[in-house]
């Protein structure tokens, strides 16, 4: 079921948590809400479930008009960050539940509805625990069951906020692995909420970057993360490193010197240049380089990280270079250039 | 040294007389014992004060969850002030409601005057019985299930709607269970002092022996007659009556932990 | 697509809350029982005792008898009240503090009085000291009445107000712990300066609102004073058992005089009792809502 949201708008007693927020997502693909506290990524998903309603603004769940229909009306799965389990009944009954408050007609039998929901546990790999209650469960398992309880109504979309936030690393990692082969073996279009941007990009076939109640990219983890479009995005995906520099001639030039990178096209003045600290090659000397003076040297996985003071108060820029690479580095001065970069203007 | 004071001022005060009471009903000898409990008046009052204390227990648990409900989930003006009222039956006299009861419901009372011409009589039967121990058991139903009711996640109420479930259902299929055993407990409250209530009822109750006397009650007559093997008897099993009703009530809230975790 | 932005999106109703006919509903429903079960017995207390004007109330409070039912009413309070009090802080520092075998059978102990019926609380007392057990022999041997005088009633109350201190302080006290405690003794205090100094102050709107719950039953406590008090007239009437007796003799104007002035204790216990628990929630209990 493709959804789309058409220039949302969401006030909440006159705090702006979405301003003017259009966004089309296709059928069956798994997509990433992603930004920081307060950007709106809840809000949207709530608004998308029908546990709030826009101020102003459409939503579409295929042809047709959502936003007249109640959220038991929009057949959608949701799945909580705390799980929100029914702490009173089984896991079965749990699982079970959104069939078994169908009226009339909709409802299967109850034979069925049993069937189904086993079936369901099987696939979160959870079978043998259908009579346990939500107390005696892991957090991950919790989790596992609230997933199975929103896929047995076959939602149209499943809407999942921050699913793994209360979960240890380890267990989200394991989840977070299982969440996309789901995802595959059934089909359904899933949205998920989240703030950990390694999370995103692991999962996900588009992200969705927002800050502030607006959206502010729209495209796949490579496309995010190779080529933002904000220095937002920039920051947020991945690390990054900012320098102040000029523009002149095509020529970018830092504290007066030429930089030897290509700009042309890109007009005269101040602008800020982005890149990647594993986006660096090393240089013989300070010409056309930038330099700095390394003060400190962490490892971090198979890589060095690198800080340098490169001088004038200015923050410190950090690199990430291949241990065999790092060792045979200069202690009191190291130049290097960036060869991915991208310029943005303030 | 605070503990051996405690411990000897508890023995003095609740122990020795409670353990008393119980030297001087074995003392009575079982065949005397049977034949109090099952004299005929002995278990008409029994059978009244129990009766009684049930169906009013019942009226409170209904009114318990609602009242709670009220309170906790929606806001009007003044309930600030009728949260506190939830506990004049705590602080009221039991004298001081009986007479106002009776006073409302005689014959002739406030209310009694429009239930007469229909037929109805509330004062000086089982009836008024039942009023006055709903009085005085208000409180019990609502203080136990409002803490129980702030404490309900609203993401299960979201997630039941999420799932299709209209207000009803989950209302009905998702929060009232969480909340049975903490109704359970208040009117297990509600009903232990309904059954010993003595002074809000004798107003109202017309102490009809047979048709409205209330064991406690008849304790007290016993007592007045210096029949304190029949007084004593009649206690005796009051207290045990009332004592595996306790023991039910902790043995269900311990299962209830047990399976469904902490919080209610 | 045609986009027709104009159009005002539907405001769905939240979907914790029910409609809003079923929410006016349900609190017109908890209102009219509230009138009738509470409000109307509180204004019938009022409206009967001033049904023949002020003049025979004020009269009414000035019986000789009703004087002296309600001297008999602070009397046996004003001990029962404070003795409870100190034994109750001490029970409740004895269970909240240490550890020892019997907890559970202590603490059920002290809820004990709870669950009894008033009556057969009175009766205990009277089997314990009634003439015809040794004790009772031995009293009267020594001229010392207990039954049927005012240390009987005395005793009574205590016995059924006596948890509403303990209870009140006992999940406080457990809450708080022992590390206070600890830390002082730890600085060189002794036992009684640690209590004094640093247990009291962190239990005193507890143990305020335990005194206040204590004093209001036991001003009002009916079933078991009545069984001890032997109902002698102007000697062991508390007020309540003055009702009783205005009552039963159609004195409705004296009855429900004295029952006035019981109605405003309970007032000003509910005004006090709510004013605590708003103001000092945190500091009254570990399970205290509102």
């Amino acid at each position: 079921m493709e959804v789309r949201v058409q220039n949302i708008r969401k006030e909440f007693d006159r705090f702006p948590a979405l301003h003017d927020v259009s966004l089309g997502i296709r059928s069956g693909e798994l997509i990433a809400l992603l930004g920081p506290s307060g950007s709106g990524k809840t809000t949207l998903l709530r608004l998308i479930a029908g546990l709030e309603s826009p101020t102003e603004g459409q939503i579409f769940f295929g042809d047709e008009d959502a936003s007249k229909k109640s959220v038991q009306q929009r057949n959608i799965g949701f799945v909580f960050q705390h799980y929100a389990l029914f702490r009173y009944m089984t896991v079965l009954d749990n699982v079970s539940f959104g069939l078994r408050v169908r009226k009339g007609a909709r409802r299967p039998a109850k034979a069925d509805i049993r069937k189904r929901a086993l079936e369901l546990l099987e696939l979160v790999q959870l079978s043998g625990l259908e009579k346990r209650y939500p107390a005696q469960l892991s957090g991950g398992q919790r989790q596992r069951v609230a997933l199975a309880r929103a896929m047995a109504v076959e939602p149209n979309v499943l809407l999942l906020d921050e699913p793994f936030g209360a979960l240890d690393a380890q267990v989200r990692k394991d989840l977070r692995k299982w969440l996309r082969e789901i995802h595959d073996r059934t089909g359904h279009t899933t949205v998920f909420v989240t703030h950990a941007q390694d999370e995103a990009l692991e999962l996900a076939d588009r992200v969705v970057v927002m800050s502030q109640g607006a959206i502010e990219q729209v495209g796949t983890p490579d496309e995010v993360y190779d080529n933002p479009n904000s220095p937002f995005v920039y920051g947020f995906i991945g690390q990054s490193n900012c320098l102040q520099v000029d523009i002149s001639d095509g020529d970018i030039r830092f504290e007066g010197r030429s930089l030897g990178l290509n700009a042309e096209g890109e007009p005269d003045g101040p602008a800020q240049l982005y890149f990647r600290p594993h986006d660096v090659r090393l240089c013989e000397s300070a010409e056309n380089c930038i330099a700095g003076q390394p003060v400190s040297s962490r490892r971090v996985a198979g890589t060095r990280h690198i800080e340098l003071d490169i001088g004038n108060d200015r923050p410190h820029i950090e690199i990430e270079l291949p241990p065999s690479e790092a060792d045979r580095l200069d202690r009191n001065r190291v130049a290097f250039k960036p060869t991915r970069w991208k310029l943005f203007r303030s | 040294m605070a503990l051996g004071l405690t411990l000897t001022w508890l023995t003095l005060l609740i122990l020795i007389p409670l353990s008393g009471l119980a030297v001087r009903s074995s003392a009575l000898g079982w065949e005397k014992f049977w034949s109090i409990a099952f004299d005929p008046r002995t278990l008409n009052a029994l059978r009244i004060s129990f009766g009684t204390a049930f169906i009013a227990a019942i009226v409170n648990a209904v009114f318990g969850i609602i009242l709670a409900w009220v309170l906790v989930r929606y806001r009007f003006p003044g309930k600030r002030i009728i949260d506190a009222m939830v506990d004049l039956p705590f602080a009221l006299p039991t004298a001081v409601a009986g007479i106002a009861l009776t006073t409302l419901y005689a014959p002739n009372g406030w209310i009694g005057q429009f239930l007469t011409p229909l037929g109805i009589k509330i004062a000086f039967t089982p009836a008024g019985i039942v009023v006055a121990l709903i009085f005085v058991g208000l409180p019990f139903v609502v203080r136990t299930v409002q803490p129980v009711m702030e404490e309900i996640d609203k993401e299960v109420e979201e997630a039941a709607a999420t799932l299709g479930a209209n207000r009803f259902q989950t209302i009905f299929r998702v929060l009232l269970p969480g909340l049975a055993p903490a109704v359970l407990t208040g009117f297990a409250l509600a009903f232990a002092r309904g059954v010993g209530e003595y002074g809000s009822v004798i107003f109202i109750a017309g102490n009809l022996p047979f048709k409205s006397e209330i064991a406690p009650l008849l304790i007290v007559i016993k007592l007045e007659e210096y029949n304190y093997a029949a007084a004593t008897g009649i206690a005796a099993i009051m207290l045990i009556i009332s004592f595996a009703l306790l023991l039910v009530i902790n043995l269900i809230q311990s299962w209830s932990r047990r399976r469904y975790g902490y919080g209610a | 697509m045609a986009l027709d932005t104009t159009v005002q999106p539907v405001k769905l109703r939240s979907v914790t809350t029910e409609h809003r006919i079923a929410r006016f509903s349900l609190i017109a429903l908890s209102l009219v029982f509230l009138l009738l079960i509470l409000l109307l017995p509180l204004a019938a207390v009022f409206v009967e005792a001033f049904r023949k004007g002020p003049g025979p109330f004020i009269q009414a409070l000035g019986d000789l008898e009703t004087f002296s039912a309600i001297r008999l009413t602070l009397i046996v309070a004003g001990v029962s009240v404070p003795l409870n009090l100190a034994f109750g802080v001490a029970a409740a520092w004895a269970i909240a503090k240490f550890e020892f075998k019997g907890k559970a059978f202590l603490t059920t102990l002290i809820d004990l009085p709870f669950s009894v019926s008033p009556v057969i609380s009175g009766l205990v007392f009277v089997l314990l000291f009634g003439a015809n057990t040794w004790l009772g022999q031995w009293l009267s041997a020594h001229d010392i009445k207990i039954l049927f005088a005012v240390p009987g009633l005395i005793l009574a109350t205590m016995f059924v107000t006596f948890p509403f201190v303990a209870r009140e302080l006992i999940p406080l006290m457990q809450e708080q712990g022992t590390a206070d405690e600890e830390a002082a003794l730890s600085l060189g205090a002794s036992g009684w300066q640690t209590f004094w100094h640093v247990t009291l102050p962190n239990i005193k709107w507890g143990l305020l609102y335990g005194v206040l719950l204590c004093n209001a039953r036991a001003m009002g406590e009916f079933g078991a004073v009545s069984v001890v008090s032997g109902h002698i007239r102007g000697q062991t009437n508390t007020m309540p058992l003055q009702v009783e007796i205005l009552y039963n003799e159609y004195n409705f104007t004296g009855a429900f005089a004295v029952a006035t002035l019981l109605a405003l204790l309970a007032l000003v216990t509910l005004v006090l009792k709510t004013l605590l628990e708003m103001r000092y929630s945190a500091e009254i209990s570990a399970s205290r809502r509102h």
